[in-house]
Parts: structure tokens; sequence; C-alpha cells
């Protein structure tokens, strides 16, 4: 058993962009469900949109990365709008139904063959990143140690990254302690109280659906930029279920919590598919059980998460930095 | 994500278990031998020339292409065994010629080692001679009625748990499937049970189920004074768990039943119905109103509806709440593994079945009135039709976003859907 191999591969999935893009999509959530209060399980749909719109602004339409870039993420800002201002005024549950099934929803019309010409399809849209990997100034050749390895261009990626989500976290925490963080902090403690108080509720809570929607839509910008491309099959519900898990993972409601969620998220989520590698290759093992174990680490990897969400619930459901008193958030 | 094709990838492993053969395959299909997709193009028995056949990978991923030759043949080398997708390109069929089957532009095919598998494309004349509107609505109607009262049987559990105990339970989904793989084991697999006996064998053990996760988990767990969010990610747990250990039994391959798999169809004037789905109709529709009966007229009906009504009063005046709770998990759980033998019966059984199930029956369930048996009834059969008839005028891959535009629309004119109360908002 290599378990120098199998750290080396949690590591780099810690720290590699698929950490990243987790973590910017987990403090979008935090911001939505931590702080005001909106159970938003379409997050998924806002990184598709910030992914798409940017791959169609370059491969379909032509244009340039740096306009594709704002152009997906105005339409996560249209896409919370459309979202929020029907079923904002509702109870916390209608909306973490129509937000579960909106985003599906538009996941199928972009891969639907009517919309082909624009979207890709099925076959989504390749090759629309040169303009940023142009920019890498880093020195060509792989950086680190064994499985432990990074390419120049996924060093790019990630240095990116990271300073995103350094960015985004640092937007988050001013937002939550200006006066429009009391406000919208006071919706998510009581509602009523702040109506009476002559806030219009419903537009901050807008506001914080589209500020958390946009920084779910750069995670998805990240994510077609360090593949190059999209496809409507990285955009399935389960995406928004991992972001939840990561945030729930690292505590709801801090600054630390989305991004070390997402980190250990992925460490242990590879770590386990590694070992389940390791583990099959082992040649004591039963021949019946090494064929069973063989190409099953994806699933079995995801089955134990599931455990492991129903554990934390049950001996921790704060999370690792949470605050039991926040628990009575949302429903 | 990348996680999701990587699990993709797993599985298309773990399908054909024959990890060697991939590294072979590339040098066996340059020489015309390994894996390949070909066929031949024919209209009216004559070749079709000059037709763009494509193929991607199950990601995404382009394969290769090729143009069909004068003698109407094609053919597209694969790089190994494994399940890809095949497009005819409609475009570059000659005039006045079409799919004969527009569903099937694309196919989606698995291919064993070493096997040059052939693809029909069946062309046909163009539209005109197809059946008229009238037609195409009377059958959709049909379908959609079957498919409502499908996804109704299955919504009832989701909506009148969520009635009692204010959970909306992301594990719903699973147990549909369960109910569908467990029949399917119990007619295919190793005891060769005819599928009525199998569906009830199904039936009851996904019923245990329900009511074992309720009683051994969620119970303690209410004890424990645990929120409402806190509880649904416990459900959302349990739905991750329960589907990748489905999938790591059932593998990821779309299975049929084997007894009632190929009908002769009944026609009554416009319609026409397989003898088997005819009986599924009827027997959901004898399901519902035996439900609706329960709640009306038994005693733990009545005591379902006072503690969805207000749970401290129902207590208060003596109820038990916890045994009604489990009695709807177990019930619940059994209306749902019903509902996904007759979904596996009418199409197909695989291991995401009733995860995609689930988006419908929550529209279904907001639809009609979050909490309540009859809202989660008229909303599902509204959702079936919608879904159905909006097939006659658009294309079948986005029937269920008309479901979505019908949510929405009910959202905002009548926020507590078509049965529900006012206060039930909130």
């Amino acid at each position: 058993m290599e378990f120098d191999v199998i750290l080396g591969n949690a590591a780099r999935a810690g720290l590699g962009p698929q950490a990243a893009i987790f973590a910017l999509a987990a403090i979008g959530l935090n911001l939505h469900f931590g702080y005001a209060g909106l159970l938003n399980f379409g997050q998924v749909g806002f990184m598709m949109l910030g992914a798409y719109g940017t791959a169609i602004m370059v491969a379909t339409w032509g244009g340039s990365l740096w306009l594709g870039i704002p152009f997906g993420l105005g339409l996560c800002v249209a896409f919370a709008l459309a979202l929020g201002i029907p079923t904002l005024r509702l109870r916390s549950d209608y909306f973490a139904i129509t937000t579960i099934a909106a985003a599906e929803i538009m996941r199928l019309l972009i891969r639907s063959s009517p919309a082909t010409d624009i979207t890709g399809g099925p076959f989504g849209l390749q090759a629309i990143a040169t303009s940023f990997y142009d920019l890498n100034f880093l020195p060509d050749g792989r950086f680190g140690w064994g499985t432990f390895s990074f390419s120049s261009n996924q060093l790019w990626v990630m240095l990116v990254a990271w300073v995103l989500v350094v960015l985004c976290s640092a937007l988050v925490l001013g937002l939550i302690r200006s006066p429009w963080g009391r406000v919208v902090r006071a919706i998510r403690e009581d509602e009523d109280a702040v109506l009476s108080l002559g806030k219009n509720t419903v537009a901050y809570k807008l506001q914080a659906l589209a500020i958390g929607g946009v920084i779910g839509g750069l995670a998805g910008v990240i994510d077609a930029l360090q593949q190059s491309g999209v496809g409507s099959e990285n955009f399935e519900p389960q995406v928004t279920f991992f972001a939840w898990a990561a945030l729930i993972l690292g505590g709801l409601a801090t600054t630390v919590g989305p991004v070390v969620g997402a980190m250990l998220f992925w460490f242990l989520r590879e770590g386990v598919e590694s070992f389940i590698r390791e583990l099959s290759a082992q040649s004591w093992l039963p021949s019946a059980l090494a064929d069973f174990l063989d190409g099953a680490e994806g699933a079995i990897s995801v089955a134990l998460m599931g455990v492991g969400l129903v554990a934390l619930m049950a001996l921790r459901p704060q999370g690792i930095f949470g605050r039991r008193r926040n628990l009575h958030l949302g429903t | 994500m990348s996680n999701a094709r990587s699990l993709r990838i797993a599985v298309a492993l773990l399908a054909v278990a024959m990890l060697p053969l991939f590294l072979s395959g590339p040098a066996h299909a340059q020489d015309g031998e390994g894996e390949a997709f070909s066929g031949t193009l024919r209209f009216d028995g004559e070749p079709v020339e000059g037709v763009r056949i494509s193929v991607v990978d199950v990601a995404g991923q382009t394969i290769g292409e090729a143009v069909s030759a004068a003698d109407g043949t094609w053919r597209i080398p694969l790089p190994g065994p494994g399940t890809y997708r095949a497009t005819i390109d409609i475009d570059t069929l000659p005039e006045g010629v079409t799919l004969r089957d527009p569903e099937r532009e694309t196919l989606e095919v698995t291919v064993t080692p070493g096997r040059s598998r052939p693809l029909i494309f069946a062309l046909g004349e163009g539209v005109t001679s197809g059946p008229t509107v009238g037609e195409k609505l009377a059958q959709a109607v049909l379908n959609g009625v079957k498919f409502g009262l499908i996804i109704a049987m299955c919504a009832i559990g989701l909506s009148l748990i969520f009635g009692l105990t204010g959970l909306i339970n992301f594990a719903h989904g699973e147990l549909v499937t369960l109910g569908a793989i467990l029949a399917w084991y119990f007619n295919a697999d190793t005891f060769g049970a005819p599928l009525i006996l199998a569906g009830v064998l199904a039936v009851v053990v996904a019923g245990a189920a329900g009511g074992g996760v309720e009683f051994s988990l969620l119970r303690p767990l209410r004890a424990r004074r645990l929120g409402g969010f806190q509880f649904m990610v416990v459900t959302i747990g349990l739905s991750l768990l329960a589907r990748h250990v489905m999938l790591l039994f059932f593998g990821p391959d779309r299975e049929r039943f084997v007894d009632y798999a190929l009908q002769a169809e009944w026609t009554f004037g416009p319609f026409a119905v397989t003898p088997r789905d005819f009986t599924i109709m009827a027997l959901s529709t004898v399901i519902l109103i035996a439900v609706a009966v329960f709640l009306q007229k038994a005693r733990t009906g009545k005591a379902i509806r006072a503690v969805a009504d207000n749970p401290e009063l129902a207590e208060s005046s003596g109820i038990d709440v916890d045994r009604v709770v489990l009695v709807v998990w177990i019930a619940g759980a059994a209306l749902a593994a019903v509902g996904g033998v007759f979904f596996g019966s009418v199409e197909a059984i695989d291991w995401l079945m009733g995860f995609r199930l689930l988006l419908l029956m929550f529209a279904a369930v907001v639809l009609g009135g979050l909490g309540t048996a009859y809202g989660a009834m008229v909303g599902g059969l509204l959702i079936g039709l919608v879904t159905e008839v909006s097939t006659v005028w658009a294309s079948p891959e986005i029937k269920s976003v008309f479901a979505l535009g019908v949510l929405v629309l009910v959202l905002l004119v009548r926020p507590q859907g078509i049965l529900g109360q006012r206060e039930r908002v909130g």
C-alpha cells in the first residue's frame, strides 16, 4: 500500500482547482443561507450560467474571453432576479424546491438539441481559455513531489482561483459587517421585525441572492477556464449537494468555514478514492472483492460522503468552525 | 465538475470491468477490427450518401465523425469498449427524408470489447404522413394521465411527511428506485418470480426500509431537537448513500423487467394503450382512491390529517404522533415503491430514475399544496399532463421545462398551491 501516493493525491485534490471552485460556490451559499437565510439548492445553476455565458461568448459568438466573463456573471444576476422575484416572498422550503428545479431545468434546456447551435447541446463547447493561459507568467514544467505535482497551467488556474477565494471571502466579510449585512442578518433572524422597521426585505434578499449567485458564477467561470470548455454533465444537481456538504463541514455563517470545508471535502474524497484504488490492486485481497472494488471508487466515496453527512448532523451539526447558536437557521 | 465526469468514467469502467482492453483499443481500431459503430443508411431501399454521423463518449468528448458513402455505409472506429452516443446530423439528410422516429436522433449504445456494433438510423418520409395534431394530442393526454398517476402515487409520501414533520425528504426518489430495482432482482435475477409477486415483495421491503429509517434514525434525531435544515441535510446524506449503493450493486445500465416487456396495443378511437399500461393506470387510480378513502374514513387516516393540520393540538387530544409519523413513512415509502415498479415497467429501470423523478415530485407537491395528500394527487396529474402534452409541440427533451413553467406561474398567482391553505405559506 503506497501511502505517499494516496496522501499526494489527496493533498493535490485539497489544494487543486476543484477545491477552489467548490470553495467559491460554498462562499456564495454561505452568504445565501448562513447570513441571509435563503435556502438555495440551485447554486449549480449559477455556476452553469457563469461557465456557459463565458464559453458561449468565446466559442459561439467569437467574442473575447474578457467580455465573456462579465457576460456570464451578468446572466447570474438575471437568473437571481428571475428566480427571486416570484419565490422570495415564499417560505424557505418553497424556495429550496424551486431553486433545485430551476437549475436542473436550465441544464436540460442547455443540453437539448434545439439549443445545440448556441450551447453545443450534449457536446458542450471547447477551446475557450486560450487568452487566459496566454497570461500565465509561471515557468513551464511540473512542480511538486510524486503524485502531489502540478503543471504550469494548473498552477496558474490555482493561483487565480485561490486569489478569488480570498477576495470573495473578504468581500462577504466586509458586506456582512456593513449596515447592509446587519439588515440581512436581521432578516434571517426575524423578517417581520425588519419589515416593521420599514425595510424592503425582498429587495435585500434579492441583493443577497444576486451577490452569492455571482460568486457561484465565478466558480463556474474558473471551472470553464480550468477545463478550457463546458459540458452540461458537469452541472448536475449533485454539484449543489457537494457544495453544501463542503459548507456544512466547515461551518455555516463563518468566514473560513466554506474555504476549509471545500479543501477538506476534496482531500477526504480523493483520499478515499485513491485508497480504494490502491486497495483493489493488493494481491492479498480475495479476487472477488478486488473485482468489486476495481473502478468502484467513485460510487463508494460518494456513498461514504452520504454516511458522513448523516453522522455530521447527528454528532456535530454546526460543522468545524460553526457556532451552535446559529443552528436554528432556516426552516 | 470533473467529479461528475470521473464518477461517470468510474461507472463506465464498472460496467465493462475490462480495464486492460482499454489499452489495446486504438491499435485495433486502425486495422478495421476492434470496437466501432457502423451502419448503412437507406431510404426506400436506396442508399443515402453524404449524411454526417458523429460520436461522443459519455463525458461529451468527441470521438469521431463519418459521412455515409455512395453505398450508404459508414463506420466510426472507437477507442475502446464503453458507452458512446452517436448522433445523426439531420441537416445533412437529403430533401424530403427525415428520421422515422425523431427521438432516435441520438443513440446511446454500449460497445463490448472487440465488437463492431451496427447502428440503425431508420429513415422515412417527411412528417406529412404522420399522425394529426388531434391524434397526437389524444395520445399525449393518455400518456400524461399515466405518467401523472405514477408521479401522484410517488409524491403522496413526500407531501404527507412534509405535512407531519416539516421535513423535505430528498431521499424520497431513492425509495422509488429501490422499489423498481428490488422488483427487477426478484423478477429477473436469481429468484425468477413473476413480476406481480416480485413487485409486491419489493413494495413490502421498501415500506420496511422507510419505516426503518424513520424509527431508527429520524425519530431519535427529532428527540434531540435537530433543526429543519439539519434534517434536510440528513436526507441528502441518505439519498447519496442509497443511490450510490444501488449503483454499486445494480450498475449504471438501464434494464427492463422480464415480464410484460412487449405487448400489442389496444386501440380505443384515438387512444392506443398496451394492456400493461392500461392495468397500471387502473391500479394507480384504485390505489389513489383507496388512499383518499383511508384518509377520510379510517381512524389512522383521520389522525394523519389531524397531525398534518396541527401537531400540538393532535398530540394533546391523545393522538400518538410518533406512531402516525411511522405509519406515514411506511405507507409513503411503499407507495413510492409501487410507483417505481410501475414506472420501471412503463419505461426502464436505472439507478438514477428516482432522483430524476424527485424534481417532478417536488413540482407536483408545490403545485398541489405542500403537506396535503390530495395536493400531491392533483399536482402529480397536472405535472404529468403538462409534461406529456408539451411534447405535441415541443422537443421531448425539454418536456420537464414546461412542468417548471407551470410551477412558477402557480407560485406567482397562488403561492400556497392549488389545494393549500394560505397560512401554510407563512
